[in-house]
Parts: structure tokens; sequence; C-alpha cells
């Protein structure tokens, strides 16, 4: 048993099966790139499901539409992970043997080494050794005597290689490890606030719009702090593409929540708000148009409720706004008499045999396109439904009827046959934020560059020996042999070594 | 900020014949490749070096020596030198040219990323002539410089993006170092991804002699200068992906978020670290290394090509 679980942990942590590991890695990564994602677009995930039939579904069986949070992933990362402490722990140990050590002892024949060089001198061994040892500055050089009255140097240089090698993989081992942390204790809410001063504060995931929690976050910790959202700015170059967006906030937290203390920022793209170790982005911005209804009663209602993008490009928006008749308290009543306005809306339109579309994303001549349904709405079934559109189930079986159809310009109304009139009144802009919440993010990063520190200096210092040998020769002279050998890179040792060796040769230094 | 439309076609212009002279080059590269004598391999020249007391050469009084005829695909090859020379010259200006014209770091899009990533593998390749110029690399030259050419052709012909202001999600000094670091990289990268392909022919040959193999470089020179480009390029690449994680977190809320491009950057990088792990574990040195490190820059070249255009993910700004 003892026997074969040395032998697992010794495969394991062999060379090969790490760079097995490796390879295994890349190609399990790989299908994430070329199949859609949950995590990162659930709807296209559905749709090719859908398209695929068994196929999709085997794939779906094998996790294979949730790649990063496969078991089959999961494995093999925590393998080489396993492997690479099996390989660092010897490896330390190692390292920190060879730090204390001296330089190995000269080996016999030092022709054989892939440098080496021989030469005769008038000098003796003890003065080529001295001159030796000059040369050597900045190596770690030992002497020694051999039998039969040789005299030998011994030196080593480029332990900052392995020094970096090491500290390379430890810290992608922490940064495996952080990135860990990162998955239990983080969170990210996304978030649609009006741009007209409405706010949003940090309280709790009933919040969000849509809210994803670290594995061991239940919401109920989140950073308390505030955002008030006063306008916002699109500039757009003449072709529409989109030059800069500029959220014009005020934000509370920390101490200022018991002040009152707003403070002003400008959420843009690429620059989130970054206050008590959270960060709000700006990800994206709409409209909502406001239609006011006034009930045949003289009663008026207003609503402000955002639409969503249909054309990106365009902002080309779809939605449905939604009222219930005020003063019915008879539910069977209300149910009849609900409202909904729904349909497009064109921040700039043209409208062509009646169809409206959006020539420009920027608000320069709104106009809507709309259907007023009457009847029952479904939004006191307790079911929760999509604020951008209507109930169609309710539709087709008659609940909800359809009571108009109008295009509309700014300030325009629709009179309705039992004398209620829906009016567009204006419109109000939107964005879209969203709150991240990652405290190891930092250690990430950090563990990154050492990373990036360890690998360049591994990379690009070579571990090299030398060895000089002065032994009396028959005439009196002495004979001086060189041997030099790189630990792992042969290349560009050649020169730094025949430097050294005719430095030698030619008695200067 | 307007873009000045004349500049961007001196631009244009300046890169077409970049392209144009990169081929003739290549042309040269390979004349001097084809019909030159496959040089003796250089004398390793180990101990000639600073300091040494080399004996002065012998003078002979009264003979004049021939200096040493150049044969003819010989100056092809210098030819072919000068031509690069000369395309990175307006290859450069090219890409400045767009910067001024747009008011912009030149990378804003494929084509000018493309453009900047040749552009790095010509000015390599040049250094690396240099470097290795008495192990006779130069006949290499047509190898490398045809990638070159058809990537800068498909630049102009498919990628070809019009000089303009980019969106919102790339005004960012960071997207100036990480496209800096991703194409850089990229490009040097290319040369060991030719030079491997090389390898495997040369040690092919090595085993049963070819003509193809004997014109190619001794293997262990291209072995040596494949390891050593990417021992550079491979630092660098890491950088790369660390500035695009930094970026990330402050443009999309996340350093990492598995879109597709990241992904395949990570599996090339995993590539290449297994590229530096074979070179130190027994029965993958020589031949599978020389592999992995081809499949490294098929990964790179995928991910700029097909990711781009076939999978959209949050990189598809293109
Ligand atoms: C995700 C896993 C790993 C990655 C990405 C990785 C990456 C790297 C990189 C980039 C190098 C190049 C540095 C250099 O050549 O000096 C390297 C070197 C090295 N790695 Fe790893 N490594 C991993 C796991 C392992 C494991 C599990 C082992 C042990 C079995 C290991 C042992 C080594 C050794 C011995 C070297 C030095 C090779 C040499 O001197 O050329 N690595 N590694």
């Amino acid at each position: 048993m003892t026997a074969f679980l040395r032998n697992t942990w010794r495969g394991l942590t062999s060379m090969r099966t790490a760079l097995v590991l490796l390879f295994l890695l890349a190609l399990a990564a790989l299908p994430g790139a070329l199949l859609p994602q949950r995590s990162l677009n659930l709807r296209a995930t559905q749709q090719f499901i859908e398209a695929n039939g068994w196929w999709g579904e085997f794939l779906d069986r094998v996790q294979a539409f949730d790649v990063y949070a496969s078991v089959w992933f999961s494995s093999i990362y925590l393998l080489l992970s396993v492997s690479i402490i099996g390989c660092l722990i010897p490896r330390t140990a190692e390292y920190y043997r060879a730090l204390r050590a001296k330089p190995v002892i000269t080996p016999r024949n030092l022709a054989r080494l892939p440098h080496h060089d021989t030469a005769e001198t008038d000098r003796t061994p003890d003065e080529v050794v001295k001159a030796a040892t000059g040369l050597l500055r900045g190596w770690r050089v030992t002497e020694r005597t051999e039998d039969g009255g040789a005299r030998t140097v011994s030196a080593e240089k480029g332990y900052l290689r392995e020094t970096g090698n090491l500290v390379f993989h430890f810290a992608m081992l922490g940064l495996i490890v952080a990135l860990a942390v990162g998955k239990m204790i983080n969170y990210e809410g996304q978030v649609i606030v009006l741009a007209n001063g409405s706010q949003f504060c940090n309280a709790g995931t009933l919040g969000y719009d849509s809210f994803r929690p670290g594995l061991r976050v239940d919401g109920t910790n989140l950073t308390p702090f505030c955002v008030r959202v006063n306008s916002f700015q699109a500039d757009y170059l003449p072709s529409g593409q989109a030059d800069q967006f500029t959220a014009d906030i005020d934000y509370q937290s920390g101490h200022d929540l018991e002040t009152g203390t707003w403070r002003p920022y400008d959420l843009r793209v690429n620059e989130p708000l970054r206050t008590e170790g959270d960060r709000v982005y700006l990800l994206g911005h709409g409209y909502a148009p406001i239609f006011t209804v006034t009930f045949p009663n003289g009663e008026v209602r207003t609503q402000t409720i955002q639409w969503r993008p249909v054309d990106e490009l365009t902002l080309l928006s779809e939605g449905a706004t939604k009222f219930d008749p005020p003063g019915v308290t008879d539910p069977e009543q209300r149910r009849q008499r609900q409202l909904a306005v729904t349909g497009l809306f064109a921040p700039t339109q043209i409208v062509h045999g009646g169809v409206l579309s959006s020539s420009f994303p920027d608000l320069t001549d709104p106009g809507v396109a709309v259907d007023v349904m009457r009847g029952d709405l479904g939004i006191d079934s307790g079911r929760g439904q999509s604020i951008f559109e209507i109930d169609q189930s309710l539709v087709d079986s008659g609940r909800l009827t359809r009571v108009a159809r109008e295009n509309l310009d700014l300030g325009e109304e629709i009179a309705l046959d039992d004398g209620t009139r829906v009016k567009f009144d204006g419109v109000e802009r939107w964005v879209s934020l969203q709150v991240s919440h990652d405290p190891a993010q930092v250690w990430v990063l950090g563990f990154a560059v050492l990373m990036l520190l360890g690998l360049g200096v591994s990379l690009t210092i070579k571990r090299r020996r030398l060895w000089v040998r002065a032994s009396p020769g028959p005439d009196g002279r002495t004979v001086v042999s060189v041997g030099g050998l790189a630990r792992t890179d042969q290349a560009g040792y050649g020169e730094e070594f025949g430097r050294i060796a005719s430095a030698l040769r030619s008695g200067r230094d | 900020m307007p873009i000045d439309q004349n500049l961007a076609e001196y631009s244009d212009w300046a890169y077409a014949a970049a392209a144009l002279i990169y081929f003739l080059a290549l042309i040269g590269y390979a004349v001097e490749g084809a019909f030159g004598r496959a040089r003796k391999h250089a004398e390793a020249r180990e101990l000639v070096a600073a300091g040494s007391a080399a004996p002065p050469p012998e003078v002979r009084i009264g003979v004049i020596e021939d200096e040493p005829r150049r044969s003819r695909p010989e100056r092809f090859g210098r030819m072919a030198v000068a031509l690069t020379v000369l395309g990175a010259l307006l290859h450069l200006a090219s890409l400045v040219l767009r910067g001024f014209a747009t008011g912009r770091a030149p990378w804003g899009n494929m084509y000018e990323y493309g453009a900047a990533t040749m552009l790095v593998a010509v000015v390599g390749w040049l250094v690396l002539m240099r470097r290795f110029r008495e192990n006779n690399v130069r006949r290499l030259g047509a190898f490398v410089m045809t990638p070159v050419v058809i990537l800068m052709f498909l630049g102009f012909t498919v990628l070809y993006a019009e000089a303009a202001p980019v969106q919102p999600a790339l005004k960012s000094y960071w997207l100036v170092i990480h496209v800096i670091a991703a194409a850089s990289s990229s490009g040097l990268l290319l040369i060991p991804g030719v030079v491997s392909l090389l390898y495997l022919a040369r040690v092919k040959h090595d085993r049963s002699p070819n003509r193809f193999g004997a014109r190619l470089a001794p293997a262990d020179t291209l072995d040596r200068l494949a390891y050593q480009t990417t021992i550079f390029a491979f630092p660098i690449y890491t950088f790369g992906i660390i500035a695009g994680a930094i970026w990330a977190e402050s443009a999309w809320g996340r350093p990492w978020g598995w879109d597709p491009k990241e992904t395949v950057a990570f599996v090339a990088w995993v590539v290449y670290a297994g590229y530096l792990h074979s070179r130190a574990t027994a029965g993958w040195r020589g031949t599978r290394a020389a592999v992995v490190n081809t499949v490294g820059f098929v990964v790179i070249l995928f991910n700029t090509f097909f990711i781009n255009f076939v999978v959209s993910g949050m990189h598809s700004y293109a």
C-alpha cells in the first residue's frame, strides 16, 4: 500500500506527468472558447442546446457549457497544483542545500566538458589560482589542492536562476489559491438606474436586477454605499459611432453615510468608481420613454420605465410600460382594466410605410410605435415577469387585448374608446451599473507580478560552472586546463567562457 | 479628433510598398537559399575575443590579396537584407502616419494590429540574422518572410479598416500597453514557430539526407535560435496577458472571465510553458519540443483570426 502511494506520488510529481498535465490543461480549456458558456451567455447556450438535439444534450451532460467549473477541468488543475507542490518541496530543499554547499569538486578530465581550453604557462600553480580567483569575481569560488600537487578552482554562478524559477512556481500556486478564495467571497450585481437623480444603495440582493454571489456569500453583508445618478451623457461621432459615455454621479460610502455627504464622480467606461474595496462600473445605457395616462375619472398616472435596446448601434428599443387603474379595489375589475403600452422606441425616428426605426443613437427626434393593451397583465398572479414584455400567453387566451396601435411623436396622445388618454410625454436616460466585490483580486495581481519577475529572472540568468586546474608539468612549467558547463542551455556561455579562458591563458586580468 | 485623410492615404501607400518590398526580399532570400553553397559551419571562435593577445594577422608584403569574391546567390541574399531593412522602414512609416492620421495609438483594429505584429516579426528577424550571422541563417529568410508577406497581404485585402477613432471601451492607456505587448510577442513568436518547422525538416535530413534539409542550417543552430527567441518573447507575452487582465478589470468589471480571446491566450501560454518544460524533460527535447513550439504559434494565429472573426466575445471590436 505505501509502495503504491509512493509510486503514485512519484509519478504525479515527475516532470513528464507535469508536462502531460500542462497539455491536458490547454486542451481542456479550448472547448470553452468554441462553445457558448452558460456563465457568459445563458441565452446563446440554451439556443445552442436546442438547435443541436441529442448532441447538445450530450455536451450539456459532460459540462461542455460550464467548462471552467466542470469536474474534469477542475481535476486537471488540481492535479497540476499537487504536481507543482510535489515538485517544489524537494526542489526548495535542494536549493537550500545548494546555497550552502561549496561549488562541486573539479572533474578529472576537463577536456570532456562542452567548453574547455588548455595552455602552458611559466607561472606557478599558486599564481594561476590567484589569477583565476581574481578573474572570477562575482562567482562562488572554492580552491582545492589535489594529490599530486595540482591546485584547482571550482566556481559557480547564476543561483538566481533557480531562485527566479522557484519564485515563479510558488507565485503561480499563490495565484491559484487567490483565485479560489475570490470565488468564495466575491459578488457581482447589476442594476438599471434612471439618470434623473435616482439612487441605488448596495443594501441587499433584492435591490439588484441580477446578482451573482460567490460560494460563501449569502448577500447579507454587502458593503454599504449609495450611488445617485444625476445625468448621463453620450457623445457620438457623426457616423453614429460612440465616442464617450459619461454618467455624472454622486456617491456616499463609509463615514459619509453617517454625515450624509455626497461626493461627485464622473463614471465612464474604463473608469469605474472604486470605493470601500468595491467597484462600480458603467456597463450600458438606454432610454426610458415617459407615458402619462389620464383615466376616465380624471386621475393621472405617469410612468418612466426603462426599455431595452434591440439594436446597439441605433438604440432602437423595446419595452412595456404597465399601469394599474387607480381607485379600483375589486381585483376582478382591476384585471379587466389594467393597461400596458408596449412596442418600439426610437431616439431618432424614421418612419417608412408606418414602420418605425431609428437612424441615430442620440436623442434628436424621439418617437414611439406602440400597442396599447387592456385587460389582465398577470402582475397579480405572483409569477415574476419581465419588465420589458407583456405576458404573451394572456394575449393568446384573450384576457389581454389590443385597444390601439399608433406611432407617436413627443407630446402626442392616443384617446381610447372609454375616454382614457395615453400620452408620450418625454424621455429619460438610464444607465446599467455593475457592482463588483472581490477582495482577493489584489492578491491575484500581486502573484501575477511575482510570476512575471520570477520568470524574467529565471529565463535571463544562466546557471554556469567553471573549473580551473593548474598542475605542475614535467618540464617545470604549469599546465592550466579550464572547463565550463552551463546547466540548462549552453547558448551564450561560450563567449563568457572564452573571455575568461583567454585571460587566464595570457596571464592578464 | 478628426481623421487626416491625406496622412491616412500616405500610410496605406507605405504599407503596400512595404509588403511589395518584402516580397522582393523573399525572392532574394529564396535565390540564396536555393542556389547558394551551403557554407561550412563557421569555425567556433571560442577563444578569440576581447582581451586575448591574438597574433597579428600575417602581412605579406608585395602581394595584393583579392577581396574574396561573393557568389551571385550570396549577393542576392545581401540585397534581400537591404530590401528587408527598406521595407521595415516604410512599414514603420505607415504605422506612424496612421497614428498621426487618427491621433491615437495605431493599433485599434485588426488591420493595424496585424501591421504592428508583422513589423515586429521583420525587425526581430533582422536582429536575429545579425546575432546568428556566423551560423548562416540568412538563407532561411524566405521561410520567415513567407508568412509575413501572406499575412500582410491578407491584412490589406481582408482585414483592412478605414482610419477611424476607437470606441469608448478602447480609450485607455492599457490599450497601448496591452496591445504593444501582445503584438510584439506574437510577432516575435512567429520566428520560432517557423524555425521549429525547419528544425524538424533538418532533423529528418540528418536521419536520412535529402536535398531540402541539406540547405538548412544545422539542427542545433535552429534549436538555439528558436529557444532564444521564445524565451525572449514568452515573458513579454506573459506581461501582455497580465496587462490585458488589468485592463479588463477596469473596462469589463473583472480581470478574467474566460472570454474566448482570453481563453485561447491562456491556452497558447500553457503550450509555451509546455515548450520550456519539454526542453528540461528527458525524451521531450528536440523534435517534440519543436512540435510544441509550432503548435504554440498556431494557437496564437488561431486566436488572432478564428476567434476574432468567427467567435463573438468581448474582444470582437475589430
Ligand atoms: C501550471 C503548471 C506549470 C507551469 C505553467 C509552469 C511553467 C514553467 C515555466 C514558464 C518555466 C520556465 C522557466 C525556466 O525555463 O526556467 C518552468 C520551468 C520549470 N518548471 Fe514549471 N510550470 C508548471 C508546473 C511545473 C511542475 C508541476 C513541475 C515539476 C514537476 C515543474 C518544474 C519545472 C522545472 C524543473 C523547471 C526548470 C526547467 C528549466 O530549468 O529549464 N513545473 N515552468
